[in-house]
């Protein structure tokens, strides 16, 4: 085509290149800027955030209750846990439809993708397993039986540990995702909710929602090192119910927990462990995920159906940008 | 003679699977910590409710203890600690004193009982050393005069539940009440718990009106004519927005809605109604344990299989965290800042230290829908909001807890 149109008379020529200068400054905006993918549980649909003008630039319809979402390889694709269709939607970014389903097992809640992009590890809340799923071939590769109501998915850097908690049985379980069998189970605080690895592999963090702590369990030993309380003065301690949590990895040493009904997020110290501040957000504050390069955080308010943007270098909230009913998941693209 | 039925029944397929699966990672069975766990009920004549949508429940309680069972085998699965639920059923004529010392003398320190508040006592005072979870009487003499050191209060008291309707009145600034009781003791009992929460909450009880007819045939096939009739007459009152109806064995709170001589909200023990379970409850998770307690019963879940459920979990949670069967350090445990239930309630469930009754908010519902959760906002405590249902502490009469 190319070869044909270089052949072509002079005005045909110019117009080509117009198109293709057209096309190259649109693809380099697009490129440029990195998108926010936000799961609104209650209206069934996705919010699409443009990362520079932080507006809502699209509203995608998609499942029932869509919850937990993932964005596939090289951003193609966001796989998305629509808990009551029992079934993992695929939504075509390039498209914005939803142009194929996974099956997930029944109520799939929350999940990972492994690092070759494969295979999905999903958490069936109502079913008490873990479900692996091959992508390309859309089958279920195994069941993992664990806890009751399973809930956070977390895998190592390495990709050999995947971490499930279960919330009324109170543990995380640490699964060798070669064998697919748990080879631990460590006993958390009260509902446990998100777990979360290190960058270097070495500490995973579990949030505990009733509890009221996040637990750092060290990888190697599989044993609690310390557990994080929070404490937001004027504030009733039953309102602090911690769930999202993102650990950084840009040598800033900070990880960010999401406190639901407090409206916080809190900023601590990973040497120390140490609470430093508390950020006010929008009320039941569930998930959490990074901008690509750590600048900035962005926040799901379930109650107060926005996502707030915390600036991490000023650890101010900057923005809230209003969505749908009931925010759940946050995904960005790189 | 009490009949003793273990409850492998309460396994369904599913979690035997599940358990089976689990055993490659299971320490062995010789090292498992056994946790027994009774199950104390009687026989007695079931109660037709007089909605026809509503059915006889033969199992009532006895399922959630069996599915919270389920859940804590599960955990126990993980940790070498293996439960078993047995169920006692009383017969009129057993002597509950000699039954339950019979039980004590074989091993058994923990029960669950769902049983009045005579029976109650009765089972607390054989068995001084167990520990006894309440999940039936509402009795708030149960928690005040007659409290004992060795049980726990899972059930709301009337207190509690009326202090809940009581707060959601007084936020919607419906003061107004008109009071409609029953002719059972039950049924004063509530009416007497509404008055002090009325009292509490600023509302004004404006008349009080007995309901004396007998209740006569549940079922008939033209009854809606004589209502048509009779409710109009009955509900003459002084100028109101509510009527609360006290009327525990359900036997005529059903037929005032819709049918009163202005057109009034019903609240109390029918129409909107102050609870600690309901089927149409579904936030902060609890959609998981409706269905999982569907897929195990075939039926909803009321609010004595949830008192029993959130027992055995109690119980689970205290087994989980001192690795002990014993009663007296599932006790402290309990009553400790290391325990917090998760029960489906948006909060932490904990004990109140002075009484042993269960911290919980009350939902506030209609027939189909949850409408509020109470505490109401703006209702303040300097220890916890919770503590604004039911006796507080420096109202309590319970010096033996």
């Amino acid at each position: 085509m190319l070869f044909k149109q270089l052949k072509a008379p002079i005005e045909q020529r110019r117009f080509a290149v117009v198109v293709v200068l057209l096309f190259l400054q649109i693809f380099a905006g697009k490129s440029y800027a990195y998108k926010i993918y936000v799961s609104n549980e209650k209206d069934n649909t996705i919010s699409v955030i443009d990362g520079e003008s932080l507006a809502v630039i699209e509203t995608i319809p998609v499942g029932e209750r869509p919850r937990g979402i993932v964005l596939g390889k090289e951003d193609k694709y966001l796989y998305m846990c629509t808990s009551d269709e029992d079934h993992v939607e695929v939504l075509d970014l390039a498209t914005g439809k939803v142009i194929d389903s996974l099956p997930s097992g029944p109520d799939p809640e929350l999940m990972a993708m492994d690092n070759t992009g494969n295979l999905l590890y999903i958490a069936n809340e109502d079913d008490n397993m873990v479900t692996v799923v091959n992508i390309a071939e859309k089958r279920k590769l195994e069941e993992i039986p664990v806890g009751i109501e399973p809930e956070g998915i977390g895998l190592s850097p390495d990709g050999k540990w995947l971490v499930n908690t279960s919330e009324t049985t109170n543990m995380a379980h640490f699964i060798n995702t070669e064998t697919l069998k748990i080879e631990a189970n460590v006993l958390v605080d009260t509902r446990p909710r998100v777990a979360q690895f290190t960058a270097d592999g070495k500490e995973v963090w579990v949030s505990s929602e009733i509890g009221g702590t996040v637990s750092v369990i060290d990888a190697e030993s599989k044993e609690i090192k310390t557990k994080i309380n929070f404490e937001v003065r004027g504030l009733r301690p039953e309102s602090i119910q911690p769930v999202g949590v993102k650990l950084s990895s840009d040598g800033s040493n900070k990880a960010y927990i999401a406190l639901g009904p407090s409206a916080r997020v809190a900023v601590v110290d990973m040497e120390s462990y140490e609470v430093e501040k508390y950020l006010l957000v929008g009320p039941r504050v569930w998930n959490l995920e990074f901008s690509p390069d750590q600048k900035f955080l962005f926040t799901t308010n379930g109650v107060g159906g926005d996502v707030s943007v915390i600036d991490l270098k000023k650890q101010r909230v900057i923005k809230s940008v209003k969505v749908g009913r009931l925010p759940w998941g946050v995904a960005v693209t790189q | 003679m009490a009949s003793l039925i273990k409850s492998t029944r309460a396994l369904c397929g599913l979690m035997l699977i599940l358990v089976l699966c689990m055993v490659t990672s299971l320490v062995s069975a010789k090292d498992m910590l056994n946790v027994t766990v009774t199950y104390l009920t009687t026989q007695e004549e079931q109660q037709v409710p007089l909605s026809l949508l509503d059915l006889v429940i033969e199992d009532n309680g006895r399922m959630g203890a069996r599915l919270a069972i389920a859940d804590n085998k599960t955990t126990g699965s993980f940790l070498g600690h293996e439960y078993i639920l047995e169920e006692v059923v009383f017969e009129q004529s057993d002597d509950i004193n000699e039954q339950v010392k019979a039980l004590v003398a074989d091993g058994r320190q923990l029960f669950i009982a769902d049983l009045k508040k005579d029976d109650l006592t009765a089972v607390a005072d054989a068995a001084p050393d167990a520990l006894i979870f309440n999940v039936r009487a509402q009795d708030d003499i149960l928690r005040n005069e007659l409290c004992r050191r060795n049980t726990f209060h899972i059930t709301p008291s009337r207190s509690m539940r009326t202090d809940g309707l009581a707060q959601y009145l007084s936020w919607k600034r419906w003061t107004n009440v008109v009071l409609v009781t029953g002719r059972h003791a039950a049924d004063n009992d509530f009416a007497a718990s509404f008055k002090r929460s009325a009292t509490r909450y600023q509302l004004k009880i404006v008349q009080e009106k007995p309901w004396t007819s007998e209740p006569g045939a549940r079922r008939t096939d033209s009854g809606h004519h004589s209502l048509q009739q009779e409710v109009p007459s009955f509900t003459q009152f002084k100028k109101h927005d509510v009527v609360v109806v006290a009327d525990e064995t359900d036997e005529f709170g059903e037929y005032l809605p819709y049918r009163m001589a202005s057109p009034r909200l019903v609240a109390g023990t029918q129409g909107l109604v102050p609870t600690h379970w309901h089927r149409s409850q579904e936030q902060w998770g609890a959609t998981q344990i409706q269905r999982r307690f569907q897929k195990l019963a075939n039926r909803v879940m009321s609010e004595r299989d949830y008192a029993a459920w959130a027992a055995t979990r109690v119980i689970g949670e205290g087994v989980s965290l001192t690795s002990s069967n014993q009663a007296a350090e599932l006790r402290s445990l309990i009553l400790s800042d290391k325990f917090k239930l998760a029960g489906f309630k948006g909060v932490p469930l904990t004990f109140r230290d002075w009484n042993g009754q269960l911290r919980q908010p009350m939902l506030v519902v209609g027939p189909r829908m949850l409408v509020t959760v109470s505490p109401q906002q703006g209702f303040l405590h300097q220890r916890s909001e919770l503590d604004t249902l039911g006796y507080d502490k420096p109202e309590s009469a319970c010096d033996k807890f």
